[in-house]
């Protein structure tokens, strides 16, 4: 039932570098050409993932976490989105200058992701375990009654309760969470070396959620994936990442091993999130907020983004842009990072 | 002491399955099945549960927006569901509600004018007409909106203001109690303090009390004083905030808190997780006996026969209300007191003004900025048409130009 090896699986021809950096992103840029204007989704994000490595993306909705999933997935529909520069480099190699026949398949046996809403990314018209087994066809070739057998395995994997009878269910006869494990299934059916798991439980509740990140980090700890956890949980990420990068307008603003993001953050931001969140193990706490909103990515304000909603924001915030550098442990995009962390 | 404002007893509503060719009845869904509080004046009573608890179905028979099959709700010394159609709507003045999602609960064909004012004419002897817009002004200046705004359509809100315009609507008729249902669950984290801190300052500015629908335990107890837990359309757990985070006695609250992620990695695997299996029943075919047993890592032969009565029962310290046959303390969560400790001002503020009032699209503040300042001082000086109970509250305590100092 836990086997990691496949009968018909093919060796990679992929392997990480002597470091074991599985993927590498370098200054990507991602706009959207909108009616209204270009939006400046992604304006730079660099970052890299290990094997066995969670790395948590955070952010609040429209900070660009989840189009940096989608582009390094190439699931980005393109056009309106265009990548005007950067790399994604998956051991080694660019899978944005890859041809479509390679990236394919690097698609699924190599990455793979895990959506936030199960039921509107699983098609309703067919059987659970046919579209589990498709991966199976596809990319192994595999005939129909081999991949509904492997579509049982993998729904034991996930300790899906009676797989062998439910393999033909549809994906509205499951629950929520079901339907989640059904989503783990297929993401993991090829034994990918990546796997992005984007909110995979802001859709569900603590029970559940607590089922599923349990499953994800079993399943991570089993196969060595290097996981990229997108999600704006400041919990979740606390339970399960190494290392965490927060996203803000597009950038990454805040880089650190998780102890440090939580202990002693270096980015006003971060300081702001984390005074605003209630926590359940706090009684009487007064909750402050970051002022505002986040940016319209079509009038990204000059100068560091976050300079309108921060409160230690000088004249130098709205003219320079703030690089992301080195601060102690860790790194920020802060033109007073030392002052954050130390003060 | 005790003054109760409304009380629900044994309430039940149970929706019918239809079935076959003559759609005749063949079941029904036990949303809510018996479930019996009381919700003191001026206090906030958090009711907490998992999707498909009965929740938000609580709060609509609550409201009187759904007949409840059986069972009483008397609301400050009335029977609730006797009273008629006229008189329903007059007590409908004093019991309100603010919806889950800013974006489907407000006429996007109507102006935040017409919305918040909406309640004026309904019940047009609360305020006469030409008052109205004052009042409607007045609302948006109490919730921290710009009043200049009010002809705007909600579309030109971001999802923090429209909770705010919803909660104007709500408070328009000066309410005595507010239901809310899972009120900041739509909002970005950074965005739901805001809204938090504002129905805060509006229950000690009003005196209202809430009932506060929401799945997130850690917002319910940051703004409760009581706390109930539903389990399949049960109340499983009633206690003050106190006894059920730091002392609960039911399985299922246990659970639930244990499942909670506390942002400090410090705390990871140290903390102890029950972790339940399965999914929760059905609620048109709840299990027999207690309805958590099927769940439940305590359940022995009894909880599949004896139905558990939501009483009182020891909790380590004192007692409080539990629903289990093996009721015991279990500490779950290790609570710090931070009553004393202040955010950090240079990062966050407990300001409850929309300060995207002040913040163009671009993020920028606007040239008028100053003036939306003075004009709130100003306002917090007359005499509105509606009174306040006390004039000690200012909408903006510091300047916001002083933090948002126009730099262009």
């Amino acid at each position: 039932m836990t086997t990691t090896t496949k009968s018909a699986a093919p060796a990679s021809s992929y392997k990480p570098d002597a470091d074991g950096r599985l993927l590498e992103v370098d200054d990507l840029h991602v706009e959207f050409h909108t009616p209204d204007g270009i939006a400046r989704a992604i304006n730079g994000v660099s970052f890299d993932l290990h094997e066995g490595e969670t790395l948590a993306i955070l952010g609040e909705s429209g900070s660009g976490k989840s189009v940096t999933a989608q582009a390094i997935m190439g699931i980005l529909d393109m056009p309106p989105a265009v990548i005007p520069s950067g790399s994604i480099r998956y051991c080694g190699q660019d899978l944005l200058t890859m041809p479509e026949e390679q990236r394919r398949k690097v698609r699924g046996p190599e990455i793979s992701m895990i959506f936030q809403d199960a039921l509107s990314s699983l098609n309703p018209t067919f059987p659970v375990g046919w579209q589990i087994g498709e991966m199976f066809r596809q990319h192994r070739g595999m005939n129909k009654s081999d991949a509904y057998a492997q579509a049982v395995r993998l729904m034991e994997r996930v300790a899906i309760p009676a797989a062998k009878e439910r393999v033909k269910s549809y994906p509205h006869q499951f629950s929520g969470g079901m339907r989640q494990r059904i989503m783990i299934a297929m993401a993991i059916a090829l034994d990918p070396a990546v796997l992005i798991a984007d909110e995979p439980t802001t859709a569900l509740d603590v029970t559940v959620q607590a089922q599923i990140m349990a499953l994800l980090a079993e399943l991570q700890e089993e196969r060595k994936m290097g996981l990229i956890l997108i999600t704006h949980d400041l919990g979740v990420v606390a339970d399960v990442a190494d290392r965490a990068a927060v996203m803000y307008a597009g950038r990454i603003v805040a880089r650190a091993g998780i102890e440090d993001l939580y202990a002693q953050p270096a980015h006003p931001y971060t300081r702001g999130l984390l005074e605003s969140i209630p926590r359940l193990d706090q009684k009487g706490q007064t909750l402050a907020a970051i002022g505002g909103l986040p940016p319209n990515l079509t009038r990204i304000p000059q100068g560091c983004a976050f300079n309108p909603r921060c409160r230690m924001a000088q004249d130098i915030c709205r003219t320079e842009l703030p690089a992301l550098r080195q601060v102690g442990q860790q790194q920020s995009a802060c033109h007073f990072a030392e002052e954050v962390l130390n003060g | 002491m005790a003054d109760v404002i409304l009380k629900a007893d044994n309430l039940f509503k149970h929706y019918p399955i239809k079935g076959g060719v003559l759609r005749r009845t063949v079941g029904h869904v036990k949303a809510v099945d018996g479930v019996s509080f009381e919700l003191q004046r001026g206090e906030t009573l958090g009711i907490v549960g998992e999707s498909g608890c009965g929740k938000s179905t609580l709060g609509r028979v609550l409201m009187r927006l759904e007949e409840p099959t059986s069972g009483t709700v008397n609301f400050d010394g009335v029977d609730m569901y006797s009273q008629s159609g006229s008189a329903m709507r007059k007590m409908r003045r004093d019991i309100q509600i603010v919806f889950q999602d800013p974006y489907t609960s407000l006429n996007p064909r109507k102006t935040v004018g017409d919305i918040i004012g909406e309640p004026f004419e309904i019940h047009p002897d609360v305020l006469p007409k030409g008052g109205r817009k004052a009042a409607v002004k007045e609302l948006l200046d109490l919730v921290g909106l710009n009043p200049e705004h009010i002809n705007r359509y909600p579309h030109q809100f971001s999802g923090g203001q429209r909770q705010r315009i919803g909660i104007a609507r709500g408070i328009a008729l000066r309410p005595k109690v507010l239901i809310c249902d899972e009120p900041v669950s739509a909002l970005d984290v950074s965005v739901q303090a805001q809204v938090i801190n504002l129905m805060e300052k509006l229950q000690d500015e009003l005196g209202l009390s809430y009932i506060f629908i929401a799945h997130d335990l850690s917002v319910v107890r940051h703004i409760s004083d009581r706390v109930g837990v539903m389990y399949l359309g049960r109340m499983v757990e009633l206690g003050t905030e106190e006894e059920i985070y730091q002392r609960p006695t039911h399985p299922y609250t246990q659970a639930l808190l244990s499942a909670v992620p506390v942002p400090d990695p410090t705390m990871r695997g140290k903390r102890e997780q029950i972790v339940l299996t399965g999914d929760v029943p059905s609620p048109a075919n709840p299990p027999s006996g207690c309805r958590f047993h099927t769940r439940c890592f305590k359940a022995q032969d009894r909880c599949k026969t004896e139905d558990p009565e939501l009483l009182s029962r020891p909790d380590g310290h004192g007692e409080h209300r539990s629903a289990c046959l093996f009721a015991e303390p279990r500490v779950i969560v290790e609570t710090i007191d931070v009553t004393d400790l202040e955010p950090d001002a240079r990062f966050a503020s407990t300001e409850t003004v929309d300060q995207d009032a002040f913040a163009g699209g671009d993020g920028r503040l606007p040239a008028d900025a100053t003036s939306v300042v003075e004009r709130s001082h100003a306002t917090g000086e007359s005499e509105g048409p509606l009174d306040r109970p006390n004039d000690t509250h200012r909408l903006i305590d510091n300047d916001p130009a002083e933090k948002r100092d126009p730099s262009v």
